[in-house]
């Protein structure tokens, strides 16, 4: 059972018995309203990325010094063509949050694909083959939670250059450790269990006794893991991009907006607040999803 | 126990030598540092600092004369201001340890009393309100708290100083934004660990023997959910460091974290280094604590 659950005692009443395993996961996971909202919200944001330049009004680095400062469309001044109002040099920002949306989904998704790469894979060495790997590889982990993994990054990241691809790959490379301790902990405990035994006395190869039985058997850790990660991911790229060295390009990215906004807060307050409601409503909704996928998953939880 | 500790010691060694490895990878990762430190210089000048700096050498030697230099307090003289890098870092030092250490005690100060009232009065309407906020609290962008919190308190309240570091009210917003923060992590741990350990057998025994309902919970149950919390608090001080660094420059506060990123917008590597490895050093010392103390309050390996 998660910690964080908001989930409604209706859920000890799971499914009948007979229901498929995925349509009872399935089922468990929609009955939960703050899950289904966080759902919602991310389709939304989903959408505004995919289709960015469709939906937002205006195109998002277009300046008008006549309307700057516009504030939102509730406020005395304001103007229903800016419905969040305009920046320090007129841009709308409504149509800045829609296209960095974009920016925000693909680094927190390819991030956590390039940790979930490094990760497991070391996970699955260090469980599997023990020994002398197994320390190295455990002894990594340690070095690599030492460094606060945001610092780590902004040195990296500057280093290499700030671009849209170091930052993927820097945060990739930061983050994997808790996919390797994980993987590690469950290969172990499972490694002398019968059905492993009985792959290995029926002839399996240890590549495929590793890749077909105990693999899929991390698969729901991995998975409630990676959604979450997926969050930080998104919270740490707007940090970079907040501390300077984002993705290098004029391309508008909600961090950057509110680095930009933050001095103008004092005559514009809605130049930093819109951009750093967008991350806190996507990653809520993430860590909603991710925390009821985490009770779905959870086969002793029924 | 004496193995134990041994065996903890060499482990801190090995981490340290990791994190020098590390550290030293900054400056070496792009494949040229001299082009990193002086991007506009022209070749002639640059072929004279990779001589003089050594950066011809094979990368191994480099790396031995880096963690020698190291191990003496040496990573060499800041570009910007001229001077050794390690006390301009070092003289930041208490300030930074300053605001995590108060954003640590509001955290712990909220989190276990919140988090104990939750775990005991499971799928109330208090426990429900505390997930809820730590759902908001994991979810907010740290430098953007800290903007909301200026905003309100500064800008439209006027109660507090919008930034800066001279007086004790400065101090207040960046603690709150650095707290705010850690806090929802540190309340998941408490509840959870209360939870386990709440319905057990001998804390049932406690409840039949016929201890007030406090006692029981803050003697039994508390102490044998400690544990998890010393652990996690200890990793969380690292994640906290992380935060500081934001907070500070948010808020201007003349700390390690603010130095840091200055010294990466004027490509100050040896500031970035000796920053780096430092409040490595300190996540790396505390998790060593950490442990010993683990060992000391567990009396299963304390007894091994």
């Amino acid at each position: 059972m998660s910690i964080g659950t908001l989930a409604t005692p209706l859920d000890a009443a799971a499914g009948p018995a007979r229901a498929g395993g995925r349509s009872r996961i399935w089922r468990k996971f929609l009955r939960n309203p703050a899950a289904l909202s966080g759902a919602l919200i991310l389709l939304i944001v989903i959408g505004a990325a995919i289709f960015a330049p469709y939906v937002a009004p205006h195109e998002p680095t277009r300046q008008s010094l006549i309307r700057r400062f516009t504030p939102p469309v509730w406020a005395a001044e304001g103007n229903a063509t800016y419905p969040l109002g305009t920046d320090q040099v007129g841009r709308d920002i409504l149509s800045r949050m829609i296209h960095g949306a974009r920016v925000s989904l693909i680094v927190g998704i390819a991030a956590v694909l390039v940790s979930l790469i490094v990760g497991v894979t070391l996970g699955l060495l260090s469980g599997f083959l023990q020994g002398r790997v197994d320390t190295v590889i455990m002894t990594v982990v340690d070095v690599t939670l030492s460094f606060p993994q945001l610092l780590l990054a902004l040195a990296f990241v500057a280093a290499l250059g700030p671009s849209l691809v170091t930052i993927i790959i820097v945060l990739g490379l930061t983050g994997w450790e808790r996919y390797t301790r994980v993987v590690r902990a469950e290969v172990l405990a499972l490694r002398e269990k019968d059905f492993v035994e009985a792959a290995r006395a029926i002839g399996a190869s240890p590549v495929r006794t590793l890749l077909r039985h105990l693999l899929p058997n991390t698969f729901s850790s991995i998975i409630v893991m990676s959604t979450l990660q997926v969050a930080q991911a998104i919270l740490q790229e707007a940090a970079l991009s907040f501390l300077g060295v984002g993705t290098g390009s004029a391309y508008p990215t909600w961090g950057q907006m509110i680095a930009l906004g933050r001095d103008f807060v004092s005559v514009a307050w809605w130049l930093p607040t819109f951009p750093g409601l967008a991350i806190l409503l996507t990653v809520l909704a993430i860590n909603l999803v991710g925390d009821r996928l985490r009770d779905a998953l959870d086969p002793r939880v029924i | 126990m004496f193995t134990v500790l041994v065996r903890r010691a060499v482990r801190l060694v090995v981490v340290l030598v990791g994190v020098s490895l590390v550290t030293f990878a900054i400056l070496h990762v792009s494949g040229d540092p001299v082009s990193l430190m002086m991007p506009e210089a022209p070749e002639a000048d640059r072929a004279a600092l990779r001589l003089s700096m050594g950066f011809n050498d094979p990368i191994p030697v480099q790396f031995v004369r880096f963690v020698g230099n190291v191990a003496r307090g040496n990573f060499g003289n800041s570009f910007f201001h001229r001077e050794p890098a390690l006390p301009l870092v070092l003289e930041r030092m208490p300030t930074t340890l300053l605001l995590t250490v108060l954003a640590m005690v509001l955290s712990l100060g909220i989190a276990v009393p919140v988090g104990i009232v939750s775990a005991v009065r499971r799928n109330s309407t208090f426990d429900h309100t505390a997930t809820l906020v730590v759902f908001l609290g994991t979810s907010m962008p740290v430098f953007w708290t800290g903007i909301m919190l200026i905003l309100l308190f500064a800008v439209q309240l006027r109660w507090l100083p919008v930034s800066g570091w001279e007086s004790w009210a400065a101090l207040v917003l960046p603690a709150i934004t650095l707290a705010t923060f850690s806090t929802p992590l540190l309340l998941r741990i408490v509840r959870s660990s209360m939870l386990e350990v709440i319905n057990l057998d001998y804390v049932r025994t406690a409840r039949a023997k016929g201890v007030s309902e406090w006692f029981v919970i803050c003697r039994h149950a508390l102490t044998n959910a400690a544990l998890p919390l010393v652990t996690v608090a200890g990793l969380q001080f690292g994640l906290l460091l992380g935060g500081a660094v934001i907070t500070e420059t948010v808020f201007a506060v003349p700390g390690v974290g603010r130095l840091i990123v200055g010294a990466i917008r004027q490509l100050d590597f040896p500031i970035v280094q000796a920053g780096v490895f430092l409040l490595a050093l300190i996540v790396v010392v505390v998790n060593f604590a950490v442990d010993m103390l683990y060992i000391y309050l567990n009396p299963q390996i304390r007894v091994r």
